[in-house]
């Protein structure tokens, strides 16, 4: 119980920062804070990490492999493609 | 030890997503962001108790290969697709992470999970296969290998979706109850995977942008709920993150198409498809055709001109010739903008990717609301495969499926140019009087070719 509450309050709170951080960012951003924050959501790849990492059975381990691969794609290419988009953004000269 | 580098992770996305508010600071942001995983990643294989390195290291070099592929060699057209596509591979992934552990489970009895465990297990698989279906079904559908733009809606989808939410919630209760690798399981990642089909098959490609937005913050929650099932604040934290800067998305595009969320996601909107065409309810009405040379004169007497694009100037990959014939009119020293409606393209801020790519300084493009009241002063509109947001029935007509949608007040300028290939309409099916008005010209014809014939006009006269 104690741990439940104390996840419900990490969660309830970080929900609050994100809409307080993202609603100051302008449309001519949305799509690279899109694939921004989809890269920030590939972060389940810790947890595949660890579930793959103990696993105790094949099967475990094989859906831990493809989450791993699934997961880091997600990251790897989410910021890869932010970062390449952002550079496309320039001022008059 | 562990958590404390989480947090540090966990406050570098926030900073992450700040410093993405501004264009100056965004592309430090995003790779404060980056910084930021690799730390709580290596942290994860230093202190996560892993034992089968290889298997866990060859998972991280194939997946950073895949993805380092994917962001080199997507076009800037295809972001739509590339971000839906990644969105249903974080939430397959954590639903696998949560299969997994319901397979530790089910083999070492004794270490029984907690009901908080559990229950975020069933979660999990439930939004993690649902993203992850939805977003194929997405990506598929922008790439128009299935089903085209319309939206498809079968006579009682709804409440097939409905049947089907509620026989998941059932047999995740029932896995909740006796937590093994049984039929409950298998059931519910079934019905988690045609749900997410079902819900995404209604919604038309008009819309495209409130979905992407959705599975955002899907795929944002199921990290979430896989967070509470290994106890983990560092996936809970980022993923509320994400999943809050989803909804907010999703609020803003409902906004711009003056729709509430409940009409977007169980509306099927332009499902039906409207008789439409020249011969309206007053009998046929005339368009004004014009051509290349006819039109460059107009532009090259003009003082101020205004660009808006659709996603027809995606489809066409149009952009680098917009940016050549507004080279050609700023020569001239004609005073180019863009006018971006917050819904055009596929995803939110697809018009502006597309210009920045054809390097457009983004000080020209902008923003509805502030290019609105400049339109009675523009001296020529250009609309380049924008359909819908520059409908005028939207602000007159209150029989039209749009009236009530913001727009861009394109019909106020003094003349306003057309590029579109036919007199079809939109994705939404849905008549635009803004081709028969008396001051506006229409170019038929693919917005590329007819763009670039312009830039050639104006370099003959």
């Amino acid at each position: 119980m104690e741990a439940l509450v104390m996840m419900l309050t990490v969660f309830v709170l970080a929900v609050f920062v994100g809409f307080e951080v993202i609603s100051k960012v302008p449309p001519l951003l949305h799509t690279p804070l899109m694939s921004g924050s989809n890269a920030i959501s590939g972060v389940t790849v810790l947890g595949a990490i660890i579930a793959t990492g103990a696993a105790v059975t094949t099967g475990m381990r094989w859906l831990g492999f493809v989450a791993v691969v699934l997961a880091m794609t997600n990251v790897v290419g989410g910021f890869a493609v932010t970062h390449r988009m952002l550079g496309m953004f320039r001022r008059k000269k | 030890m562990l958590n404390l580098l989480y947090l540090l992770a966990a406050v570098s996305f926030i900073f992450a997503l700040k410093m993405l508010a501004s264009p100056k600071t965004a592309v430090v942001g995003n790779l404060t962001g980056a910084l930021g995983m690799l730390v709580a990643i290596v942290a994860t294989l230093y202190a996560g108790g892993v034992v089968d390195f290889p298997t866990v290291l060859a998972g991280l070099a194939l997946g950073s290969l895949f993805g380092a592929l994917l962001a080199a060699l997507t076009p800037m057209t295809a972001m739509p697709e590339m971000v839906g596509l990644l969105n249903g591979f974080g939430g397959a992934a954590s639903a696998l992470v949560a299969s997994a552990e319901l397979v530790r489970v089910h083999h070492t009895p004794e270490e029984s999970l907690g009901l908080v465990a559990i229950i975020a297990i069933a979660l999990s698989l439930l939004i993690g296969w649902l993203t992850f279906t939805g977003s194929m079904v997405a990506f598929l559908r922008l790439r128009e290998w299935l089903l085209g733009g319309r939206p498809t809606l079968f006579f009682g989808q709804h409440w097939l979706n409905l049947a089907i939410f509620i026989a998941a919630v059932l047999t995740g209760v029932l896995l909740v109850q006796k937590p093994e690798v049984g039929p409950p399981f298998y059931i519910l990642t079934a019905l988690a995977a045609v749900l997410g089909v079902g819900l995404t098959i209604p919604i038309g490609g008009a819309d495209m942008p409130v979905v992407i937005c959705l599975l955002n913050s899907y795929s944002g929650m199921a990290a979430c709920t896989t967070g509470f099932v290994l106890n983990n604040n560092g996936l809970i934290i980022s993923g509320s993150l994400v999943g809050a800067s989803g909804i907010i998305l999703t609020n803003i595009m409902c906004k711009a198409m003056n729709r509430s969320f409940t009409n977007v996601l169980f509306g099927g909107f332009g499902a039906t498809v409207q008789e439409v065409g020249a011969a309206g309810p007053g009998g046929p009405k005339t368009v004004r055709r014009g051509d290349a040379e006819e039109a460059a004169m107009i532009l090259e007497s003009a003082r101020s001109v205004v660009f808006a694009p659709g996603y027809g100037m995606a489809v066409a990959q149009a952009q680098h010739a917009v940016k050549e014939l507004a080279d050609e009119l700023t020569k001239r020293g004609i005073d180019v903008k863009y006018a971006i409606h917050p819904v055009a393209g596929r995803m939110p801020g697809h018009m502006n990717v597309l210009l920045a790519e054809a390097q457009v300084p983004y000080d020209q493009l902008w923003e509805m609301e502030k290019i609105n009241s400049l339109f009675p002063e523009t001296d020529v509109v250009v609309v380049i495969g924008a359909n819908d947001v520059v409908n005028p029935a939207a602000r007159t007509d209150s029989s039209s499926p749009i009236y009530g949608m913001p727009i861009l007040d394109v019909d106020r300028a003094r003349t306003v140019m057309v590029i579109k290939r036919s007199l079809n309409p939109g994705f939404a099916g849905i008549d635009n009087p803004l081709y028969y008005l008396p001051n506006t010209m229409m170019l038929f014809g693919d917005a590329k070719k007819m763009v670039l014939e312009l830039a050639e006009a104006l370099r003959q006269l």
